[in-house]
């Protein structure tokens, strides 16, 4: 029914909190390797549909598909999609009684069921990966907030996903530890990642994403390569967010 | 300037006198006295060592027997304490995870298990577990009523009683710890019971230690209600003392001599705990 190429398939999505429709009816798809940014104003519905498609949330209607797996399906593992798709949260959500190493290699463990040693070097190769393999024995507050965030999209790696979700991975970092975890965002997007990532660092977009969404009270508004939509926006709600953000 | 300076150093001063921990000095004043009066008087003497249970000598520490040189009626009310703590740890444990489990099953039985403790005096729920609830789970189980002591008995009891108590101290501290640990080890493919087990309880409980260490004080103290079960521990030694030589200043004070030195030493050990842990934090 679905095109092998499309690894996320979202389908006639909406999702209610209580009376509030915080989604009203999303599609989208994305491609094996593709590079997906959602924009948006605040409350608009990006994270609610990032969220969805690791099942964090559940759909009111409509339909998850990560590589053809059904996420509503009653007969789904959702842990083993899971293990698939990695997620990046604004906050971190490091584990702080665990040390760096630990927090990389806990899931590894537990979920992909590695040996000690095994699950060490992953790990140490996700640490050199985003940069700081000297920081494998301290413990999360020892860190600056981009050291964690690094660390976090590290222990996301280190499960070998498919798939990686970002949601608005810089906004609570001071703006001079913004460009290192940046750029080990664009490092992956090289490699190869399909990456789904809320943010709006437009300078990131423009290098990185293959397709960039702009969604408005629950809507897609507008899809476009980050060329076309920061040129020239179809839509007025879009020029009137990108003047808002761009400042132009 | 040199009134200002003289009128800070007073006031400094003050502040020490103000800040000394009075109190403590009180209690321990009360307890060095008490120890000084058991030594001494023969009256006082003769009430501790039955109400702390014979045998209970130096001889027998002496023999090396720790737990008789303590005495029998002690050493009831620390072993009824320990184990039923630990048995109310388990039960609370479980209940609490009941209570935010998100199933309505489980969810309904442990509050209804909550709020029907707490809804209930002490001194009555130790009366309706050791004669009703227990003899009935015995039953289903086959055991022979008659074979179940006393002591069984008032364990169960403390440690339904505190099982709720405990319930609400773990819901708390689960629910102190941030929704993002639960979504994060949930999104690296981890089941609810693995992220539960490895990261969230071990945060949840090491925020509750303080509670517990209170509970654990509380559940020390309540112990004594299992007197009313006959069972030998302190307080029933005291009563079978008091009611047998009629000395009842003797016995009760030598009662509570023993019981605040208990809470004070455990209090005291709970805070330089804390404060080493606080540390590692
Ligand atoms: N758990 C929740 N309970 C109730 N309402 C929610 C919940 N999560 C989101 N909402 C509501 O749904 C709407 C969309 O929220 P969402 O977080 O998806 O927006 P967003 O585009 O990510 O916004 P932001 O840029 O502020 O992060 C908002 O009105 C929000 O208040
Ligand atoms: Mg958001």
């Amino acid at each position: 029914m679905y095109k092998s190429d499309d690894i996320i398939v979202v389908d006639g999505l909406h999702k209610y909190f209580g009376h509030i429709e915080a989604v009203k009816g999303v599609d989208l798809r994305v491609r094996r390797g593709e590079v997906v940014i959602i924009v948006g104003p605040s409350g608009s519905g990006k994270s609610t549909v990032l969220r969805c498609i690791n099942h964090l949330e559940v759909p009111t209607h409509g339909a998850v598909y990560i590589d053809g797996v059904h996420l509503e399906d009653k007969k789904t593992d959702i842990n083993k999609v899971r293990a698939e798709v990695g997620m990046v949260f604004q906050q971190f959500n490091l584990f702080p009684h665990l040390t760096v190493l630990e927090n990389v290699t806990i899931a590894q463990r537990m979920v992909r069921k590695r040996s000690r040693e095994e699950a060490q070097e992953i790990a140490m190769e996700q640490l050199r990966h985003v940069g700081i393999p000297e920081k494998a024995d301290a413990f999360p507050r020892q860190l600056s907030g981009g050291q964690q965030q690094r660390v976090a999209i590290a222990r996301a790696l280190a499960m070998n996903p498919k798939i990686m979700l970002f949601d608005e991975p810089t906004s609570a970092l001071d703006p001079e530890m913004i460009k290192e975890v940046l750029d080990v965002m664009l490092l992956l997007a090289r490699e190869g990642m399909t990456m789904v990532v809320v943010t709006h660092e437009m300078g990131f977009a423009r290098a990185a994403a293959d397709r960039v969404v702009f969604m408005d009270e629950g809507r897609v508004v507008e899809v476009a390569t980050p060329t076309e939509l920061f040129n020239n926006p179809q839509h007025e709600r879009t020029k009137l967010f990108l003047s808002k953000i761009l400042g132009h | 300037m040199s009134t200002t300076e003289t009128k800070r150093g007073k006031d400094t001063a003050n502040d020490a006198v103000r800040e000394f921990p009075w109190w403590l000095l009180a209690v321990i004043a009360f307890l060095v006295v008490m120890a000084v009066v058991i030594v001494t008087q023969p009256d006082f003497n003769r009430a501790f060592m039955f109400i702390k249970g014979n045998p209970g000598s130096l001889e027998d520490l002496g023999r090396g027997g720790f737990w008789a040189f303590i005495g029998q009626g002690i050493t009831i009310t620390i072993a009824i304490t320990l184990i039923a703590f630990a048995l109310a740890l388990l039960f609370g444990l479980l209940a609490g995870l009941g209570r935010i489990n998100r199933h309505f099953v489980p969810r309904n039985i442990a509050i209804f298990y909550i709020e029907f403790v707490r809804g209930v005096p002490t001194l009555v729920l130790i009366f309706t577990v050791a004669y009703v609830l227990v003899p009935g789970l015995a039953g289903l189980l086959g055991i022979p009523t008659g074979s179940i002591n006393s002591a069984v008995r008032a364990i169960v009891a403390l440690a339904v009683i505190y099982g709720a108590f405990l319930a609400e101290i773990f819901r708390a501290g689960i629910e102190s710890i941030p929704r993002g640990q639960m979504e994060a080890a949930r999104s690296l493919g981890m089941t609810y019971g693995q992220a539960m087990r490895h990261i969230i309880l071990p945060q949840a409980i090491r925020n509750t230690l303080p509670a517990l260490g209170n509970d654990f004080i509380a559940m020390l103290k309540d112990s004594s209600l299992v007197s009313v079960l006959a069972v030998r521990d302190i307080t029933q030694q005291a009563r079978l003392y008091a009611g047998s030589t009629f000395r009842f200043n003797e016995s009760y004070l030598v009662l509570t001599f023993l019981y605040l030195s208990m809470t004070l030493a455990l209090s005291l050990l709970l805070r330089v705990l804390e404060r080493r842990l606080g540390k590692n934090v």
